[in-house]
Order: structure tokens, then sequence, then C-alpha cells
């Protein structure tokens, strides 16, 4: 056993969470009276916040740290591009689990299916995904399987056989020696700029292993029944230049915030 | 049947957030004719656990024990899980701060419950049970149906207003020893932030954008915020490009944030950052160029350079406040 860690020293399994989202300056509108999510000219992307979690991952392996990283998405056919495009980033292969991702809870259980067929050290989410949830994922992945989490962690760094996390909290910086295996969500600050797939990234992506599998388990426990758009604002009132200072008048009297 | 609010302390004190959780957990649980119940870890006295029966709590466990002093997931989650099954609770409320949002999902797993994160509203309905929640991070609201016995809500910061509803409050204290087990990734050391106000808590937010041009220039930013008591925040390239710490970054891949008035500065107003902060009460945009995206969702606007702007209005900020 020892001279197994010693021959993989620092070898690391990781399996990263990698969802189909509509791009960030999406419009968002609904069809069927308010009840579905209208994906017209939507453009889907990987979700910025897993971006940076997989970039992170690809500047540690840059690094010289020796990571197999394996992405997992829980999506119809139409999220493959997607996929392809968190390998033409730099992933190793990728599994999809055929499915409508209708429910947080529902997504966590086909992660943590995965996670225990496949012997990994590893799992990283994004914070949110920024369409239906709302930070849910991790938490529910790490309790399914009743490991640690971390929770928006604000860095990630790999040393030697260590794994160093950091997390805002209310009261600071929390830091933080990681252990495996757990599930790590990542938050602001965990990578600076996304990695951009390169040409010969994106050739590679096409030959790499994206295996489908099926859902196990259909428990769901929320149904999203009707969606609204915010109140317009009513008309923005412009104050001249030279009367700019009225503007603390307005925010006392007017709008009586101050 | 009850309630349970798990109400955060902050070295024995509770902060804005925890009134307005129980202020919600309240209007929950005359909704379904039951009682609220808060939970809170570590040592605070009995007169500050008495301050939220002002907001409906009618019985407040505080929780000590081996291993509570550091958090981590698996223990709160454990005790919260515990305390909850203990009361017969049938909602359990947190607030949508770095605690709530980590402990949440794992107590609604451990509890079999559906989970509304960053809900704006009390359920339209108890049975069933719909609540309205952020989707979109901002850019849409849904009613969210939660089918399972128990339901598990996380309560978006400054939605609900903090109303007094003083009841006959018990206290029961609760011991917790948490597993080694459950203390793996426990913090090896806090590094305490610069005690400036969060920008989760502030009612006024001041955040400026690339237009200030530099680092450099944030004096009166800063000013303006003293001045109003205020917090500051930022777009994400200011951030990014290191002008301001990247706590500071509000929008739809940063902060969400909904003040009472957000003042934005030098801030363009594309949609990933208006996601982020268009739940506010009151929006002023300051903005040399008149077409800036910002000027659509404002409630305010002034066209103008913001290097004249900003210290005329830090002037008549100040000669309010006095005069106030
Ligand atoms: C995936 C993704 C996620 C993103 N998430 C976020 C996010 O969470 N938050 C966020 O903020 N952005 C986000 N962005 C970036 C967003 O698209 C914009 O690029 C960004 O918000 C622009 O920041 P800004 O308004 O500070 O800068 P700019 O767009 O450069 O605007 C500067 C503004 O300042 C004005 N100005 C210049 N000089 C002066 C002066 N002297 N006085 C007054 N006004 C002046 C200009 O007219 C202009 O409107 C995201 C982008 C992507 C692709
Ligand atoms: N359908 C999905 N497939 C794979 N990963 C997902 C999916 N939905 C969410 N995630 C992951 O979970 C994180 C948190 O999502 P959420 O709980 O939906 O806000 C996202 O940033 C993703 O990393």
């Amino acid at each position: 056993m020892f001279n197994v860690i010693f021959l993989t020293y620092n070898y690391m399994k990781i399996l990263i969470c990698i969802g189909h989202v509509p791009d960030t300056t999406s419009k968002i509108k609904f069809i069927e009276n308010d009840t579905v999510f209208n994906k017209t000219d939507i453009q889907y992307i990987v979700g910025p916040h897993e971006e940076f979690a997989l970039t992170r991952l690809l500047d540690l392996r840059d690094a010289g740290n020796n990571l197999k990283i394996t992405t997992v998405t829980v999506g119809n056919r139409e999220s493959e591009n997607t996929i392809r495009k968190a390998l033409a980033m730099g992933a190793d292969d990728a599994i999809r689990v055929d499915a409508e991702p209708t429910d947080a809870f529902f997504v966590a259980n086909q992660i943590a299916e995965v996670f225990k067929k496949g012997d990994f050290d590893l799992i990283l989410t994004g914070k949110e995904s920024i369409d239906y949830n709302g930070g849910q994922v991790a938490g529910m992945v790490a309790e399914l399987l009743d490991l640690p989490s971390i929770n928006s962690a604000s860095f990630f760094n790999l040393q030697g056989d260590k794994m160093l996390i950091e997390r805002e909290s209310d009261l600071g910086k929390e830091v933080i020696e990681g252990v495996k295996p757990m599930v790590i969500s990542s938050g602001k600050g965990f990578a600076i700029e996304p990695r951009i797939p390169n040409m010969r990234g994106i050739m590679m992506a096409r030959k790499k292993d994206l295996q489908v599998v099926q859902p196990s388990n259909n428990e769901v426990y929320t149904d999203a029944q009707k969606y609204y758009l915010p109140q317009p604002k009513g008309k923005c009132k412009l104050i001249p230049t030279e009367n700019a200072e009225d503007l603390v008048r307005l925010l006392h009297e007017e709008a009586k915030i101050i | 049947m009850a309630v349970l609010a798990y109400t955060e302390n902050w070295n024995g004190e509770f902060k804005k957030l925890s009134l307005e959780l129980v202020s919600y957990a309240y209007a929950i649980a005359e909704k379904i004719g039951t009682q609220v119940v808060c939970l809170t870890v570590g040592n605070v006295t009995d007169e500050k656990l008495l301050e939220l029966s002002k907001f409906g709590a009618s019985k407040v466990i505080v929780a000590n024990g081996e291993g509570l002093q550091s958090f981590t997931n698996q223990s709160y989650t454990k005790l919260i899980a515990e305390v909850a099954t203990g009361q017969n609770a049938q909602v359990v409320v947190f607030a949508n701060n770095a605690s709530g949002e980590s402990l949440a999902p794992r107590v609604s797993v451990r509890l079999r419950a559906g989970l509304a994160p960053n809900v704006v509203e009390v359920p339209s309905s108890v049975e069933p049970f719909v609540v309205r929640k952020k989707a979109f991070s901002g850019k849409a609201f849904v009613d969210f149906k939660i089918n399972s016995a128990i339901k598990v809500l996380t309560l978006t910061q400054n939605a609900f207003k903090i109303i007094e509803n003083p009841k006959d409050c018990s206290i029961e204290k609760h011991n917790f020893d948490a597993s080694p087990a459950d203390l793996a990734v426990a913090p090896k050391q806090l590094i305490k932030s610069d005690g400036k106000m969060s920008i989760s808590d502030a009612e006024i937010l001041i955040s400026a954008g690339r237009g200030l041009k530099g680092p450099e220039n944030w004096g009166m930013v800063e000013e303006m915020a003293q001045i109003l008591g205020a917090g500051t925040c930022c777009s994400r390239p200011v951030a990014d490009l290191g002008w301001r710490p990247h706590h500071e970054h509000v929008g739809q891949t940063g902060k969400v944030v909904a003040p009472n008035l957000y003042i934005a500065i030098g801030i363009s107003g594309a949609i990933q950052h208006l996601a982020g902060v268009n739940g506010s009460k009151v929006l002023v945009a300051i903005n040399k160029d008149t077409e800036a995206p910002f000027f659509e969702s404002a409630d305010y606007g002034i066209v103008g350079d913001a290097f004249d702007i900003v210290p005329r209005l830090n002037a008549a900020f100040k000669k309010f406040k006095i005069t106030q």
C-alpha cells in the first residue's frame, strides 16, 4: 500500500462537475405560460464557476502535478457541445448522465453514483449554477456520500500530497488542509481568467472518451411551477450635471432611503 | 411541530440577518399554526439569546460541546439535523450567507427534505408548500413547490423586513459532541478580515467600475461610503485587475447583493453586473456616457464625470448628515 502511494506520489483522480448553462449575456424569457425557459437563441456554455475550477486544475497540472481529470455532466444530448468544450480546455475524459437536470437533489444523486464507481480523490463543483439552482449540488453530493465539504473555496493548491484550501467566511479567511476524498465548490478567486481552448485542444477533444450512462435514482423533491421576471424599473430620473447635489434631497425626500 | 431557524451568532452577537431570519420563520410559523425554535452554537448570554424572542422565537436552543468551536459542514449538519428531528421541525430556515449556503444542502439531504435556496418571500401556500425564490442568478424568480414532508429554505439577505413579535421564550441547552471524523477539514487558521462591513450586510453600497481609471482613485469612493455608513464594492474587471479585493466583486459571477441603496460610479451596466445588483431597492448610476446601459435600470442617474460629481456629492452628503 505504501509503495503504491510512493509510486503514484501526488497522483489524483478528480471528478469535476460541469453544468451546461445559458451564456451570461442571455436575455431570460419564458414560454408556455411562464412555466418553461425559452431556449430559442440561447447559447450554452460551461458554467462559469466550474470553468474557473477546471482552469485551476489545468494550471496545477501544468505546474507538474499528476492529475487525471474526469468531467461529469447530468444533461441531455445537447450538453455534449459544452462537455467537448471542457475536454478541449484539457480535461481527460467525460461522463454524461443522460437525463434532464430537473432538480438539484436528482443531479446530486447522479453525481454521487458516478463517484462511487470511479475511485476518485476529489469532487469539484462550481459555487453555483447560473440557471435554476443556487449552490446546492456540492453539499448534497457530499452528504449523500458522507464526505467532508468546503463551499465557495477562494483558493486551491497542491503541495506534495497536501491539498490547501482557503474559504472566506464572515469572520475572515479560513485556511484548511483537505483530505481525500472530499468535495469542494469553487468560488471567487479560484482562478482569474478562464482557460481558452486552443486549436490542438479542440482537435484532441474530439477523440477523448465521452461515456454516456443512464440515470439511476429518480427521486425528486421540488418542482419549478412558474417563472417571473423582475418588475421593470420606472423611467430613470436624470439629474442634470450642474444640479448633481440634488440627488441628496431626492434620496431623502422622494426615495426616503437616507 | 416547529419552524426551526438556524440563527448564527458572531462572537456572541446576532446580526441583522439573524433577526430577519427569525422574523421570516415567524411569518411561516403563523401560516402553519406552529411556533419558532431558534438554534445557535457557542457562548451567548441569555440576554442576547432572548433578543430573538422579540422577533417571534418561542424557544432558543444553544448548543455546545466538543468540536463545535471549529466550524465544519459535517458536524454542524449533524447537529442541526438532530435538533430538527428532536423538535419535529416541519420547516428549517437558514440565512443565505456563507454558512447557511454550506449547511442547507447537506441538512436537506440528511432530513430527506426538498430545498429552496434564495427564497425572497413568505410561502404563498403551505399545503402544498410553494415559495418564491431567485432563479437565473437574479435575472428571474420562480415559484418553487416542495413535495417532501420537511422543507429547507435559505433566505436571501435583505429580502424580508425585521418585524417585532414578542413571545414568551424558553432557553434550552443542547450538548453535542462532534466525532473526530466530522472535523477532518476543520480550519487550521483564521485570518481575520479587516473589520470593514461585509458587503452582504450593508444597507447602502457604493460601487465603482473601470471608469475610475485606477486603484489610486478609490479615495473618494471610500469617503462616500464612510459618510453614509456604507460598504464598498466593485465591478468584475476592477477585481480582476487587482484594483480592489476579490470579495468586493458583485454581479452574476460575484456576490449578488440587494441593499436599500446602490450607487454605481463609472460602471457601464453590463447584464452580468446588473443581475447581481438589480434586487437593490434604489439604484443610482453616475456615468459620463449618456448611452451607458446602467441608466436603463437605474432609478436616478447623473450624467457626468465621476471626478467632478463624486467630490461634490460627498460634500453634499456631509452637509446633509450634519443637519440630520
Ligand atoms: C462570464 C462572464 C461573467 C461576468 N460576470 C460579471 C460580474 O459578475 N460582475 C461584473 O461586474 N461584470 C461581470 N462580467 C463583465 C461584464 O460583462 C462587464 O465587462 C463589466 O461589468 C464591465 O465593468 P465596468 O462597467 O466597470 O467597466 P466598463 O465596461 O469599462 O465601463 C466603464 C464605464 O465607466 C464610464 N466612465 C469612464 N470614465 C468615467 C468618468 N470619468 N466618470 C464617469 N464614468 C466614466 C464609461 O462610460 C463606462 O460606462 C462578466 C462577463 C462575463 C463574460
Ligand atoms: N446538471 C449538472 N451536471 C453536472 N454538474 C452540475 C449540474 N448542475 C450543477 N452542477 C454542478 O454543481 C454546481 C452547483 O450547482 P447548483 O447547485 O445547481 O447551483 C455547478 O457549478 C456545477 O459544478
